[in-house]
C-alpha cells in the first residue's frame, strides 16, 4: 500500500520562507520574483514565430522580443522553469505528486477544465494590463511599498470576493 | 549558464518549492482563502511580504544593501488597477494564479496545465488587443511610487503599518477559520 501523502507546513513558516527566497532575491538579483513575465515572455515567442512583422509592430510582444537573447537564456522563463522543477521536487518528495484534477465535489472534470481555461485566459489580460500579478506585483511590489502594487493587490482580492458568490457552488462540498 | 541564469533557476527552484509546501499547488486548497474556509493564501502571502519587508528595511539600515539597487515596479495606476481587477476575476475561476498553477501542473494536476495554456491564450489575445486600448495601458504612469510618498511617512513608519496590519489580519483570519 503507498504510504499516505505528507501534511502540508505551516503557512506562516512557509510565508517566512517564501519571504526569505523574496529577500534573496532582491539581494543578489536586484529585482523581485516573478510569474506572468515568463509566461508572457513564452507568448511572445509564439507570436514572434506565427506571424514575425505583426508581433515586431506590436509594442508589447516587441518589449520582451527586444534584449534579443534566446527564449530559454530569458530571466524570466529560466525562473519559471525553476518554479516547475521546484514544485515537482517538492511534491515528489512529498508523495503528492500523483495525477489527477483538483475540483470542487459537485463539479465534474469537463466543466472544472472549462474553468480553469477561462480563469487561466482572463488572469493573464489581468496580468498584462496590471504587468504583473501575484508574484511580480503583490509579492514583489507589496514588499518594496509600491503604490501601483498594493493598488493591484487591493484590486484582485475585490474582484475574487467580487465574483465568488456566483462561483462558490463550484468550489465547495455542500 | 551564466552565473546569472543559474541564479534565476535557484531562485524560481526555491519559489517553487515553498508554493508547492504549502499547500498553494492545490486549487481546493487555494480558493479557502475566497469560500472562506481556509486562509492559507493570505497567511503565505502576508508572511513573506512583510519577512522580505523587514528585511530590506534592516539590510539597508545597516548599510548592508543599497536600496536604490533593487527594481522596484513602476506604478500605473489605472491600468494595474482594472488589470487587478479582472486578474481576481479570473484567479477565483481558475482557482490558482499563474506562479502556483505551475506548481499545480508540476504535481500532475491537470487542473493546473490546462491553467498554464489558459494563462498562454489569454496573453496572446490581450497583446493582439492591446494596440487598441494602448493609451489606457500607458496612462497614469507616476513612474517608482511608494506608500512613504503617498501617505507622507517615512519608510520606517510605513513598514511598522504594514506589519501591524498584517498581524491584525492575521488575527482576523484565525478567528474567521474557527468559526
Amino acid at each position: 500500500m503507498p504510504r499516505a501523502p505528507r501534511p502540508f507546513a505551516d503557512p506562516y513558516l512557509a510565508g517566512v520562507a517564501l519571504g526569505l527566497v523574496l529577500l534573496t532575491s532582491f539581494v543578489w538579483a536586484g529585482r523581485g520574483l516573478g510569474a506572468s513575465g515568463g509566461f508572457a515572455r513564452a507568448a511572445a515567442a509564439v507570436a514572434a514565430a506565427a506571424a514575425p512583422e505583426a508581433t515586431s509592430r506590436n509594442a508589447y510582444f516587441a518589449g520582451y522580443l527586444e534584449p534579443a537573447a534566446p527564449i530559454w537564456r530569458d530571466w524570466l522563463v529560466v525562473e519559471l522553469a525553476g518554479v516547475f522543477i521546484g514544485g515537482a521536487l517538492s511534491a515528489r518528495l512529498a508523495r503528492r505528486q500523483t495525477l489527477g484534477v483538483d475540483r470542487g465535489a459537485r463539479t465534474a472534470i469537463a466543466p472544472r477544465l472549462l474553468m480553469a481555461a477561462g480563469g487561466g485566459a482572463v488572469m493573464g489580460l489581468g496580468a498584462l494590463l496590471a504587468r504583473g500579478c501575484t508574484s511580480g506585483q503583490a509579492l514583489t511590489g507589496g514588499a518594496l511599498l509600491s503604490v501601483g502594487s498594493w493598488a493591484f493587490m487591493l484590486a484582485a482580492f475585490a474582484g475574487a470576493y467580487a465574483l465568488s458568490p456566483a462561483i462558490k457552488r463550484f468550489w465547495t462540498a455542500a | 549558464m551564466s552565473d546569472s541564469l543559474l541564479l534565476a533557476f535557484g531562485i524560481g527552484l526555491a519559489f517553487g518549492w515553498t508554493l508547492e509546501r504549502a499547500g498553494l499547488g492545490r486549487a481546493t486548497k487555494v480558493v479557502g482563502q475566497f469560500t472562506r474556509t481556509d486562509f492559507v493564501v493570505f497567511k503565505v502571502m502576508f508572511s513573506a511580504i512583510v519577512t522580505a519587508m523587514l528585511g530590506v528595511f534592516w539590510l539597508s539600515r545597516f548599510g548592508l544593501v543599497d536600496r536604490a539597487a533593487i527594481y522596484v515596479p513602476t506604478t500605473y495606476l489605472m491600468p494595474q488597477a482594472l488589470g487587478g481587477l479582472i486578474f481576481g476575476a479570473g484567479f477565483v475561476v481558475a482557482g490558482l494564479c499563474p506562479g502556483t498553477s505551475c506548481v499545480s501542473a508540476a504535481s500532475g494536476r491537470g487542473d493546473g496545465a490546462t491553467v498554464v495554456a489558459g494563462m498562454l491564450v489569454g496573453m496572446l489575445a490581450g497583446g493582439a488587443l492591446l494596440p487598441f486600448i494602448n493609451s489606457f495601458y500607458g496612462s497614469t504612469n507616476r513612474g517608482v511610487w511608494q506608500l512613504p510618498a503617498l501617505l507622507h511617512l517615512s519608510y520606517g513608519g510605513v513598514v511598522l503599518l504594514v506589519v501591524l496590519a498584517a498581524l491584525a489580519g492575521f488575527g482576523i483570519v484565525e478567528r474567521l477559520e474557527r468559526a
